[in-house]
This record gives structure tokens, sequence and C-alpha cells, in this order.
């Protein structure tokens, strides 16, 4: 079977990219290998462990779950973009560093995409709200409590 | 730069967006069993990426206007089969209607999955672990199924064949769920065991419990999920309950009333041949399916009561 390509234009941190692509070629990897965006992790590849969370119009999902071709015309955030243009840290990467939020660091991406766009929705969160919405990001190291408590920083230096 | 072709995950398949559900229709008609409709993708891309789904077509349905959403009939409420699980959370009006779907939600995989997965792929997957088949079933809902000349109703309880299966022809896609509206008088508890938060369910279960004037037991759904090839309805597990006064005074003096659950639950426990695996075995999965049809029962008992 010939390689099935196509022309995709997909907004990464709001810079517009032109690829052409083979349809079976993940989001994940398209960010990654086809746009040097090392900073989406992959872990398990089938949806489990969240490593590869990055933003979708705005919205949390797998990027391992999603075709790049599917990404067409769509506005994907990635960790890179989180940072200010003059380097300065989002406020949860600030409250993670802060609190040992993080060890080996694998996890952090897919953390930060999913909780940043949970604090967007909820900015007064409680514990149990946070366990909940971090539940799809498996972390190895820190056994979860630095990192809620880095959101629970974040979310109340957010609110000012 | 871009990844080599060797150690791209899927196999290779000719990829599809579809413009209209006639469009959609139509390339499934051609292609059949050898295309897949590509929704949400939470359970066909992982099937692909470890290779054991190989479709030579994917079918991608999510730019199709009109599949989305949630629309009010006479009588039922209608969802669209590209509604996302996140789409019902946000729905207040829905999940105040069916509070068995409010409380299944967050049992229902993660929020990234629940961003993507719709409800029409849901079902077509057929998992048996599955929640939303099993709630379909105790909420009496049916599905539309379409093919290119053609539509027919499906009753849920009727769809899923087998793990994985449903009587979906391949030439069709399921196009809507219809809910018909509560009965008045209805309590409703859904509840499930996973060992870890968003898992597959070693067993769950939904109770719908609904009450006559004269709060005697006029009906009750129990359905579960997870317990079975497909999701059960173990309604009749219950007869012995209708017409029994379920009143406040009658349940707060408890021993009639927790009997008969109890007896309910044993009957269900019969009705089911959970597989066992490696988080439980069979005889654990059929414990705790007792266990919580028990208390989704009296918790449902009581909500009707409460008035929700």
């Amino acid at each position: 079977m010939d390689a099935d390509r196509h022309e995709i234009t997909v907004s990464v941190n709001g810079i517009h990219y032109t690829r052409h692509i083979e349809s079976r070629l993940l989001l994940s990897d398209f960010l990654r290998h086809d746009l040097g965006l090392a900073g989406t992790h992959v872990g398990c590849e089938h949806g489990v462990c969240g490593a590869c969370t990055v933003l979708l119009d705005g919205q949390p999902v797998r990027s391992c779950l999603m075709l790049a071709v599917q990404a067409k015309g769509h506005e994907i955030s990635t960790v890179e973009g989180l940072a200010g243009k003059d380097g300065a840290y989002h406020p949860l990467q600030q409250a993670m560093h802060d609190h040992h939020g993080l060890q080996c660091g694998y996890c952090t991406p897919g953390i930060l995409m999913t909780m940043t766009a949970f604090l967007d929705e909820n900015a007064s969160p409680s514990e149990d709200e946070i366990r909940e919405a971090l539940s799809g990001n498996l972390c190895r190291c820190t056994g979860y409590q630095n990192i809620v408590d880095a959101v629970m920083t974040a979310a109340m230096r957010m609110r000012g | 730069m871009t990844l080599p072709a060797s150690a791209m995950k899927p196999a290779p398949f000719k990829y599809i967006a579809a413009t209209s559900l006639a469009h959609a229709l139509a390339l499934k008609a051609q292609h059949g069993d050898d295309a897949k409709f590509l929704a949400g993708g939470q359970s066909l891309i992982p099937a692909m990426n470890f290779r054991l789904a190989r479709p030579a077509v994917l079918i991608d349905i999510n730019a199709i206007e009109g599949l989305a959403g949630v629309r009010s009939h006479a009588g039922a409420v209608g969802i669209g089969p590209l509604t996302r699980y996140r789409a019902l959370q946000r729905d207040e009006a829905l999940t105040k209607l069916y509070p068995l779907i409010g409380e299944a939600l967050p049992h229902i995989a993660h929020p990234q999955i629940r961003n993507r997965g719709t409800i029409g792929g849901n079902l077509s997957h057929a998992d048996p672990a599955s929640e939303l088949p099993a709630i379909a079933i105790a909420l009496r809902g049916r599905f539309r199924v379409q093919a290119a000349k053609r539509e027919r109703w499906v009753e849920a309880k009727d769809f899923f064949a087998g793990a994985l299966t449903t009587d979906l022809q391949p030439d069709e896609m399921l196009v809507e769920l219809e809910l018909p509206s509560p009965k008045p008088r209805t309590g409703s508890c859904f509840m499930e065991i996973a060992r870890r938060r968003g898992d597959f369910a070693i067993a769950g279960v939904a109770a719908m419990v609904t009450l006559d004037e004269r709060d005697a037991c006029a009906e009750v759904r129990l359905a579960l999920c997870g317990v079975d090839e497909t999701p059960v309805d173990a309604s009749s597990a219950a007869d012995g309950l209708i017409g029994q006064n379920l009143s406040e005074q009658a349940l707060s003096e408890q021993a009639l009333s927790e009997q008969a659950i109890r007896e309910v639950a044993a009957c269900l426990q019969k009705m089911i041949a959970p597989a066992g695996n490696v988080h439980a075995t069979a005889d654990y999965q059929r414990h705790v399916a007792g266990v919580l049809a028990e208390r989704a029962l009296s918790t449902a008992c009581q909500r009707v009561q409460d008035g929700r």
C-alpha cells in the first residue's frame, strides 16, 4: 500500500505549521519528530499514562490517541508554550519548582498541560477536585502529594 | 526529521474526512468491514497502536455537522453520536433529568479521555466493562441506526451481542441514542468498583426504582457492567419487589425491605457470568456485583423519597 499522505496546517503555541504527513502519524510523534517539540513526552502510547497530554482548542487530550491529520485546522498548545516570552515560568511551573513537584520529570509536561487547563476552569479547587483532575496522569516518583500542593499554591497565587 | 515509517505505531490505512453523514455512510457501504468510523478514537486508536485493529480505511466523522448535541423530543431526549462525554458532564439539564448519567460519568476514564470520547463510539465499541451501555439499558434507551439507504431502531437491550460485538451491520452507523423521559417518583443510583479511579470496572450497577402514588414499588430497572460478555439487564431479579410498600416508613422499619433487597441481589448474582481477570476473580466480581446492587437499590429507594 502506498503511503497515504495529507497536507495539514496546524497552529501550535500560536505558530502555524504546514506539513505533508502520513495519515497514520500520531499527533504526539508529529509534535516531537516533525516539529521538534520534544517537550511532549510519550510514555505508554495507548492512552493510560497521560505524559503526552496537550491542549486541543484549549482542552486537554491525549496526543497519542489522535492522528496528526485530525489536528488540521485546530489549535494545539504544548508545554513549550507555557512560559512567558521572557522565559518567566507559568505560575504552575513555578509552584511545581517550589514544591518539588517533580523528580525525574517525565510526567511533568502532561501534568502541566492537564492542570493549567483545569485551573483555567476552576480557580479555587479543593484538594479532592485536584486529585480527580490528576487521575489521568501517572507519576511514579512523587507520590502525587507535592504535585497536589503545587497546584493548590498555583491556584492561590493566580487568584492574587 | 519525520518519524521513519518503521517507527509508526498503527499499520497503514487510507484516511478520509467525511464531510456529511451521507458521505460517511456511502463510504462505509463501499468499504464495509474494511473500514472503521473514527469518532473520539479513545478505544480505536489504542487498538490500532497495538495493531490489534488494522482497518484499511478510516472514515473520520469528527467534522460532520449535526452529529453532536442533545435534543428534546416529545417524551424523550435524543443524544447525537458525536456528543463527547465532557459535553454531557457540562449539561446540567441532562444530568438532572437522568442522574444515572451524571453519577456514572466520573467513573468513565479520565478528563483527557472524556474530552474526546463520544457516546456513539462508546456504544458501538461495546466494551463489556463500559458504563454507558448498561445505563442505556437501565433507562430503556434505544438506538437509531442508519445505513446509506435505510434506517431502523434497536432497543439497547437487543443491541449488544457479545464482547466488542453489536447488532450493527457493516454498512451501518449508530446515529442517535434516545432515552425516554423518566417517570415521576423515580429514584436512581449508579455505583462502580474499580482498582483505580477511571479504570475498567470490576463491577458496576445502575439501579432505578419507581413508586406509584401509594408508595408501592411500580418498576425496578437494574443493569450491570463489567460482569459478563455484554451489559446485563437484571431487572427481572427485582420482580419480587413490585407492589411492595417502599414508603419512608417501610424503609425506616428496615427489616422487610432489607431482606427483600438482599433477595434481589442474590437472584441477580445468578444472572451474571463474570470471567475474572488479574484484578478480581469471578467469585469476587459476583460478590461485588451483589453488594453494589444492594447498596444501589437502597440508595435509589431513598432518593425517591428525597425527591431526586
